[in-house]
């Protein structure tokens, strides 16, 4: 799927842009696809402050378990609890129902450091 | 005279086999094999064992002789270890049944249902007793899992303080043990009476609180109050008990008197003492920390036909998954100790339970109360289960009196301990009271003159009044027939070395032959007790010591402790003293550990445990440790280099050329290294670790020296060292050994761990001698080529070592097939149940691979069986290339195929094809007993428990 105002960190999460300052953060096909079925997910808090770069979850599948970095920094106003109790949503939706957290960002321009959808392509070699 | 040596019944193929192979490999001779294999400035030149090797009688002869130095007592002693009887049937048909003992933690679910059925059957015995609706598999022992708990509250609470209390009337193994695990972690530890507690500002302290009950005077009281009034304070304190697991028949549980975590020992639920172990430790919380928990949790799934099946969940929780970030290092359990305390428990169900406890408890209060009458000062005026603690003038002048009826009681700060057991009778309290009052009372008077009733109403409050052990599986064993059935039916369910090789790279499943087993069953050694004082357990320490000379010429190491409890505990004792010799040397800043990325699981989790930063070196194409990069990382972090960990020969199963110089490199930059010894029975007789460079290392008994892997534990992980960290060796509190001046802090209950299966490795030594373990390991690693020069025309060999040869396992690379056919590692790993195998170990160290350690017990025939077993799955992935297999409906994916597929038989190909793809099998054929699990499944909708899977 296309999104025009959709961007990803190497470390495969997305950030997708929605108005006002706020950005829905999820992890990319990729990723879902290299962990396979998703069995639990750990979430920042509401209201928590993170910044760039930094552990703010867990994403886990029987056999692996990768951290969550934040590629934007920011308030968090919105974990999705439809994730957290049916994780199957992020292996079947990753880039749409399969959100993570939403933010306030912090600055915006700190999606231009961020990867488009064809560079990100390009990264894993697709 | 060699014609009934050992040797040749411990290693499988014969020489003519073995010839054979060596032609195949295109040598004439082992010799000039090995030196293609092993490089040739590693071979050791000094001596190994000189003593020639002893035949099994005539070791089982010597055994016999150091056993009967060890004095037979009934053991009052206490302080975590108690006289407990096995019943027979359970030691008939589990501890001396190979189908059990030999059998490797159950990763391979769906040929591991026994086993797992069986320590679910454990997990729903700790959660009835403790209150609590989470248990796990077992842990090592009673101090380890204290160390555990607190770890695991800390984790819970991170966020408020490192404050930890601990109550002082707490076993003071438990508490050294205890105190070494804060250091690290940097907890803070303060010890004081939990009574003194009371008031509210001192509550918010601490982040966890930690109290025994019945503690170590052996009062037993009821501490909801208590904790109500901390949790008031701050509720975000976790509260761990340590309790009892008899006494929890009979008195309230600590999930009702509000504590978080529940931890002890399941010892005395039928498991010899064996001068301190093995035996199972358990754990127990709240569903909400699952995710929190260490070691190994049995969870309930289904299989691919939507029938119930039980497999390991929550794995990403564990050091092979999550490395640094592991909750644990542990690994290695006591699967086999857990497993019988739970079938004492199902043999005795409740009923059978509760009198036992009920008879303990009783004399307990009978002799409690005669020495109250007679005026011995007693430390334990009170509410007691099974001990009583007094003052006495003439202590050792009634110690020794005791002796004399055969009984050893504890002395532990100059007071005396009598701890009562289930082989406790009411002759043995009057004796008793005889020697400590000087008036021998008739048994009859005893019972009829305390007036038991009366006094037990003051227990009232402290009795549990919820119900136990209602699951029909504890209701319905209890005729000795019944029972015995019940175990083989569950036995026949499982995989293990009785029935085919296993051949798990890095696991070395060996054979556990019976004469190195044998004297476990002794009761000189099975019914010892650990503190037992000196002069009654000198066939324990002479058998010790032995070993101990024994292994020290081994690995080249100047002194071995045999405290570790497992190898993850060996890797854990072992950077303990690096880091102990380092601040001796004012350098206990220096916390970098260096780990190669094909590392095991275990190390980073060691190294975290231990408060080191994890430095992850790289591996070049070859799969050797990449030697630029880690002289570079020795070098960018020379001030602060505090070890590196290194597994040799590698975890890539290769002999690197370049480990003397590796190890070089870190002693130039300051570190120390540590070598994980993992790979022991690639080295054996042929290659000294101290003398590569190692300044210590672990030595997995249960892998290398044949002790039995016993479905997931026990194992020992004694450490060698170089002489400069000897005075940092582990010592014991109720312990004191003048020969050695050991510094170290303690890791385990027991001074010598799980002491008793230690004789399994001082008899698999004894009988190789000098000869025979070399031409173990030479042949280890014939097999392990041998198997690799087979399969290369069909599977790639991912890495191999000088003239293209592996070491003692080769690890095949399936990632092109997967491309090819969508068949992966755990397809294969399934399929090859269908053929009567246990699968190699998988994606270890590299995802989707397989690693074949076939050792060097299996003969010519089981291997050729299972290198035909890999081509006749070769041919099918080229029928699924060709398409005469379906791409996802074929035997690969769909296996394992069990008995019932062959009632219903809905596939596309023929139940020859599925379940019966060679001659072989037909004339001897194991069926696995439910089809593939999902995992997924059983991992979103967790149940470890008996009861919730038809809910």
């Amino acid at each position: 799927m296309q999104h025009s105002n959709i961007k990803f960190s190497e470390s495969h999460e997305w950030v997708k842009l929605e108005n006002d300052n706020t950005a829905l953060v999820g992890i990319s096909h990729h990723a879902q696809e290299l962990l396979g079925d998703i069995v639990y997910i750990e979430l920042p808090r509401i209201e928590q402050n993170i910044v760039a770069n930094d552990t703010v979850g867990v994403v886990e599948s029987v056999k692996a378990a990768s951290d969550l970095y934040s590629p934007v920094s920011g308030e968090v106003i919105a974990i999705n609890d439809s994730a957290i109790n049916d994780p199957s949503i992020i292996n079947n939706h990753p880039e749409d129902k399969g959100w993570l957290f939403k933010i306030k960002l912090d600055d915006i321009t700190e999606l231009d450091n961020l990867l488009t959808t064809n560079e990100y392509k390009k990264s894993i070699g697709e | 005279m060699d014609f009934n040596l050992f040797i040749k019944r411990h290693i499988g193929s014969n020489s003519f086999e073995q010839i054979e192979m060596l032609k195949d490999l295109g040598y004439q001779d082992i010799d000039s094999f090995i030196i293609d294999v092993i490089p040739k400035d590693l071979i050791s030149k000094s001596k190994t064992l000189e003593t020639p090797a002893l035949q099994e009688h005539q070791a089982l002869d010597k055994l016999k002789k150091m056993a009967n130095k060890n004095k037979l007592f009934k053991n009052f002693i206490g302080l975590g270890f108690y006289d407990t009887i096995t019943p027979s049937v359970i030691k008939r048909n589990v501890l001396e049944n190979p189908g059990w003992y030999t059998a490797y933690t159950p990763y391979q679910a769906e040929i591991s249902q026994g086993r797992l059925e069986a320590l679910l059957n454990f997990q729903q015995m700790i959660i009835d007793l403790t209150g609590f609706n989470l248990a796990n598999a077992s842990l090592l022992d009673e101090a380890t899992s204290a160390a555990e708990a607190m770890a695991m509250a800390y984790r819970i609470n991170n966020d408020t303080n490192n404050r930890f209390f601990v109550d002082e009337n707490t076993f003071p193994q438990t508490i050294e043990v205890v105190k070494t695990r804060a250091k690290y972690l940097d907890i803070e530890i303060h010890i004081g009476n939990i009574n003194t507690l009371m008031s509210q500002t001192e509550n918010n302290k601490y982040f966890g609180i930690f109290i025994q009950n019945p503690n170590l005077f052996g009062e037993l009281c009821d501490y909801s109050h208590l904790i109500n009034n901390i949790k008031q304070n701050s509720p975000k304190c976790t509260i761990i008990m340590a309790c009892d697991i008899l006494s929890l028949v009979l008195f309230k549980s600590p999930k009702t008197m509000g504590a978080d975590i529940a931890i002890g020992s399941t010892q005395r639920f039928g498991i010899p003492l064996g001068f301190g172990g093995p035996s199972a430790a358990y754990i127990a919380t709240s569903d909400t920390n699952k995710r929190l928990m260490p070691g190994r949790i049995i969870g309930v799934s289904q299989d691919s036909k939507g029938k119930k099946a039980l497999r390991m969940a929550l794995q990403t929780r564990e050091q092979h998954i999550r490395r640094e970030k592991a909750t644990s290092n542990i690994c290695t359990a006591q699967a086999l100790l857990a497993n019988m305390a739970g079938f004492y428990a199902i043999y005795h169900g409740k009923n059978g339970l509760t009198a036992i406890a009920k008879n303990i408890h009783q004399l307990a209060i009978i002799l409690q109360q005669s020495l109250i009458k007679a005026n011995i000062k007693l430390v334990n005026k009170n509410l007691i289960f099974d001990t009583i603690v007094c003052e006495l003038e003439n202590i050792s002048d009634i110690n020794r009196k005791l002796e004399e009826f055969s009984y050893l009681v504890g002395i532990h700060n100059n007071k005396l301990f009598i701890s009562l057991g289930e082989t406790t009778t009411i002759e043995d309290i009057a004796n008793i009271i005889q020697v400590i009052t000087n008036k021998k009372p008739s048994p009859n008077d005893l019972i009829t003159n305390i007036a038991l009733k009366n006094i037990l109403i003051s227990y009232s409050n402290l009795f549990r009044i919820d119900d136990i052990l209602t699951h029909p599986v504890f209701n319905s064993h209890h005729s000795e027939t019944q029972m015995m059935r019940y175990l083989k039916y569950l036995e026949n369910k499982d995989f293990s070395l009785v029935h085919g090789m296993i051949p798990l790279g890095s696991c070395t499943m060996k054979l556990n032959a019976a004469s190195e087993l044998e004297g476990l069953s002794w009761k000189h050694f099975a019914n010892i007790h650990p503190f037992a004082p000196k002069y009654t357990v000198s066939g324990y320490l002479e058998l010790i010591n032995a070993l101990k000379e024994q292994l020290k010429e081994i690995t080249g190491f100047d002194d071995v402790s045999m405290q570790p409890n497992s190898g993850a505990q060996g890797e854990y004792a072992g950077l303990l003293a690096i880091r102990q010799y380092q601040k001796s040397i004012n350098e206990e800043h220096r916390n970098i550990c260096l780990i190669p990325k094909s590392a095991h699981g275990t190390n980073p989790a060691t190294a975290q445990m231990m408060g080191l930063e994890v430095v992850v070196v790289q591996c070049d194409n070859n799969g050797n440790v990449d030697l630029v990069d880690i002289q570079n990382k020795a070098a960018q972090y020379k001030d602060n280099l505090c070890c590196l960990m290194i597994t040799y020969p590698s975890t890539h199963g290769v002999f690197e050329k370049d480990i003397k110089q590796i190890c070089a490199d870190i002693h130039k930059n300051g570190g120390q290294v540590y070598m994980d010894g993992a790979n022991l029975n690639a080295l054996v007789g042929l290659v000294k670790p101290a003398e590569l460079g190692a300044d210590v290392s672990h030595i997995n008994l249960h892998k290398t020296f044949a002790i039995p892997h016993g479905g997931g534990g026990p194992g020992m992980g004694p450490i060698g060292v170089k002489k400069h960290l000897i005075p940092f060796l582990p010592k014991h509190i109720l312990y004191s050994d003048p020969d050695n001046n050991y510094s170290g802090t303690s890791v385990s209950s027991a001074p010598f761990s799980s002491a008793s299966i230690l004789l399994i490795s001082y008899m698999y030594i004894t009988m190789l001698g000098k000869i025979g373990l070399k031409q173990a390991t030479e042949i280890a690693i014939l097999h392990a080529n041998y198997i690799a020069h087979k399969l290369k025309p069909y599977y790639s060999i991912l890495y191999t070592g000088q003239n293209y040869k592996v070491a003692h396992e080769c690890i095949i690379d399936l990632r092109p097939i997967k491309i090819e056919t969508g068949v992966t590692e755990v397809d294969i790993a399934k399929r090859l149940m269908d053929y009567g195998f246990h699968a190699p170990t998988m994606s270890f160290p590299v995802a989707g691979t397989l690693m074949i350690e076939p050792t060097e017990s299996e003969d010519k025939k089981e291997i050729d069986r299972f290198i035909q077993a890999m081509i006749s799955i070769y041919q099918e992935l080229q029928n699924i290339k060709s398409g005469k297999f379906d791409q996802t409906n074929n035997p690969l994916k769909n296996s394992p195929h069990t008995l019932a597929d062959l009632m219903n038989w809905n596939y596309p190909y023929s139940p020859e094809v599925g379940s019966f793809p060679n001659e072989h099998l037909k004339q001897n054929k194991i069926f696995p007993t439910v089809n593939r699990i999902d995992d997924v499944f059983g991992d979103r909708n967790f149940i470890c428990n008996c009861f919730d899977f038809n809910n």
